[in-house]
């Protein structure tokens, strides 16, 4: 199932990541066999079968509404590469 | 040939709102809830900063209040609820991606009554379902031209509830019914603050108009940003009109999101994220599905107040209260509490007779005093026991209504119940007649003119006697009774 060109670079937008016109080559190829190996598993016949979205029988993990400690400030920020008082700092988000 | 006549235009309007639980912790991690005013970061912990290798936890509470408000705006409560990581790159997510909720929320198709110009309309609620609340992002730009943003992650995570209703709506007037009778709903059964002005409440609007008979929708705008009632009001009548005459004019409704200019009183256009609304939602792998069980839902149907509709229409039933009293009354239910409260003090028997006096004093004036104070009903300082003491006071003589007015703000800025006002400042009626008598004659020869031009017939003079003597007692009399005995002495030649 081939994937074309401008599919890989809305994904690669979507994922903020740069490629290379090289990149996207391999990516396209990468990709298209991916999905070949889905079209594999789409013969299986799960007509029977409920949709899974979680692997283990889990259900209902809550916790009760109890508030706990929170890090300290300097912890927070103390992997931060640019802070501003107790602010991250981060790129202009609009660019104009 | 026939002459062109102006289309009727109709207006449809949806409106999604979001909403802060009244959580103590957020919504995935037991960081405190109470953000509002902390130093930023401060209450952010590895989950709500997204650090790699952490796991979300479900807080029940933000679950069962969310399935509350759904069950009080008639909805269904699914038997499966799951969460869905929503993804788009943007500062204020920590983690890449929300988790919400896509196609199975915990609760769908609801509706809710609103009545405009006395006409009911039921609303009908798509969906209300549960995610978390993102970072909060300041835009700064320095003197030199620097332009950043600073990333304060405290409201991250904070239990969010997402209310959307179907494009039911038709004016400006029907969306603010809606919003109002909402808020009052959400704050009634304890879900939320819902405060726009303090922003744990925001509402969007989605706008388009078409020609009157038609069933498409037009180019719709996205109303958005926008932090009070008033503004959303404004706002969506503005738009209004804005389309149609670009549609008149000739022209087309461009689809796009708006805000609202109050300096200006007109929306304008927004700069939105600029990439394309590709989400790639996905069922949430870190958090297992929420079995909903009837049991569940019964249990939390059964903790869940009195509505204010129904009150409303118990005030009147039991109370025989008109609509308008009782749909003021059921404004808050603090306001409602206060008020049933106060004739649980009286006998049984009396309660339906005096419902009427403590309706009017609940509604006009304790309304006003919390008004002139900028309080709302949840935070009164009088409490039931103390109105039903004034009401009481009242009722048997002992003062009257202007001293009433008096003791009932003393009482709300001392905090000293009524009874110990009114004997602290001998503000009892004078009910003795010899010591009323006195203060009578002592009147009348004082003001022998006004005396002379009632018995030559001018009837009115004796409301300037009745004026004497209040002045007298300090307003400590009843103003009938002195009136009475004025006529009485006077009728002596």
């Amino acid at each position: 199932m081939p994937i074309d060109r401008d599919e890989v670079l809305h994904i690669a937008r979507l994922a903020r990541v740069g490629l290379s016109e090289e990149d996207v080559h391999r990516f396209q190829e990468q990709l298209s066999q991916i999905l070949d190996y889905f079209q594999v598993l789409q013969e299986l016949d799960t007509s029977e079968v409920p949709p899974t979205s979680h692997v283990l029988p889990l259900q209902n993990v809550m916790r009760d509404d109890e508030p706990g400690a929170s890090l300290p400030s300097q912890e927070v920020l103390a992997n931060a590469p640019q802070r501003e008082g107790d602010f991250f700092k981060v790129r202009a988000v609009f660019e104009e | 040939m026939t002459t062109p006549t102006a289309i009727d235009y109709e207006v449809v309007i949806g409106v999604e709102v979001h909403a802060h639980l009244l959580t103590r912790s957020k919504m995935f991690c037991s960081c405190p809830a109470d953000y509002f005013g902390a130093p930023p970061n401060s209450h952010v912990c590895p989950v709500c900063l997204g650090m790699p290798g952490v796991l979300p936890v479900i807080n029940r509470r933000a679950v069962e209040l969310t399935i509350m408000t759904g069950l009080a705006l008639n909805c269904q409560v699914p038997p499966l609820a799951r969460f869905d990581r929503k993804n788009y790159p943007y500062p204020d997510l920590m983690k890449g991606y929300q988790i919400s909720q896509y196609d199975q929320p915990l609760c769908k198709d609801g509706w809710l009554e609103i009545e405009v110009n006395g006409q009911r309309k039921r609303v009908r609620i798509n969906r209300v379902h549960l995610e978390e609340d993102t970072a909060r992002l300041v835009h700064v730009t320095t003197p030199e031209g620097e332009s950043y943003s600073l990333v304060d992650v405290n409201r991250s995570g904070i239990p969010l509830m997402e209310i959307v209703s179907e494009p039911d709506l038709r004016s400006a007037e029907e969306a603010r019914a809606y919003l109002t009778k909402l808020r009052q709903v959400l704050r009634w059964i304890g879900a939320s603050r819902a405060n726009m002005e303090e922003g744990n409440m925001r509402c969007e609007a989605n706008v388009s108009v078409r020609p009157r008979g038609s069933e498409a929708l037009g180019a719709k705008v996205e109303l958005k940003n926008i932090n009070s009632f008033k503004h959303v009001y404004e706002a969506i009548r503005y738009e209004v009109q804005r389309q149609i005459s670009v549609l008149q004019a000739g022209g087309r409704v461009v689809q796009e999101t708006r805000g609202w200019r109050e300096d200006l009183g007109q929306t304008v256009p927004q700069r939105s994220k600029e990439y394309a609304h590709d989400y790639r939602y996905f069922p949430e792998p870190d958090l297992p599905p929420l079995v909903v069980s009837p049991e569940w839902v019964e249990e939390i149907r059964r903790r869940m107040p009195e509505l204010p509709d129904a009150r409303r229409q118990r005030l009147q039933d039991y109370y025989g209260l008109s609509e308008y009293d009782a749909r003021l009354l059921t404004e808050s239910r603090a306001k409602a509490d206060l008020f049933e409260g106060a004739l649980s003090h009286f006998p049984p028997d009396s309660r339906r007779a005096r419902a009427k006096t403590a309706a009017n004093w609940v509604n006009s004036e304790l309304a006003g005093l919390l008004n002139a104070r900028d309080l709302e009903w949840e935070d009164c300082p009088l409490g039931p026991a103390a109105l039903a003491e004034l009401l009481d006071l009242l009722e048997e003589g002992t003062i009257n209504t202007s001293t009433a007015k008096v003791v009932l703000e003393e009482s709300l800025s001392s905090g000293y119940s009524p009874k110990a006002i009114v004997e602290e400042k001998g503000l009892a009626q004078i009910g003795a007649r010899e010591e009323l008598a006195q203060i009578v004659q002592a009147v009348l020869e004082a003001n022998p003119k006004a005396v002379a031009d009632y018995r030559s017939g001018k009837e009115g003079a004796i409301q300037f006697l009745v004026g004497q003597v209040m002045r007298q007692t300090r307003g400590r009399a009843n103003p009938e009774a002195v009136r009475e005995l004025l006529k009485e002495h006077l009728s002596r030649a």
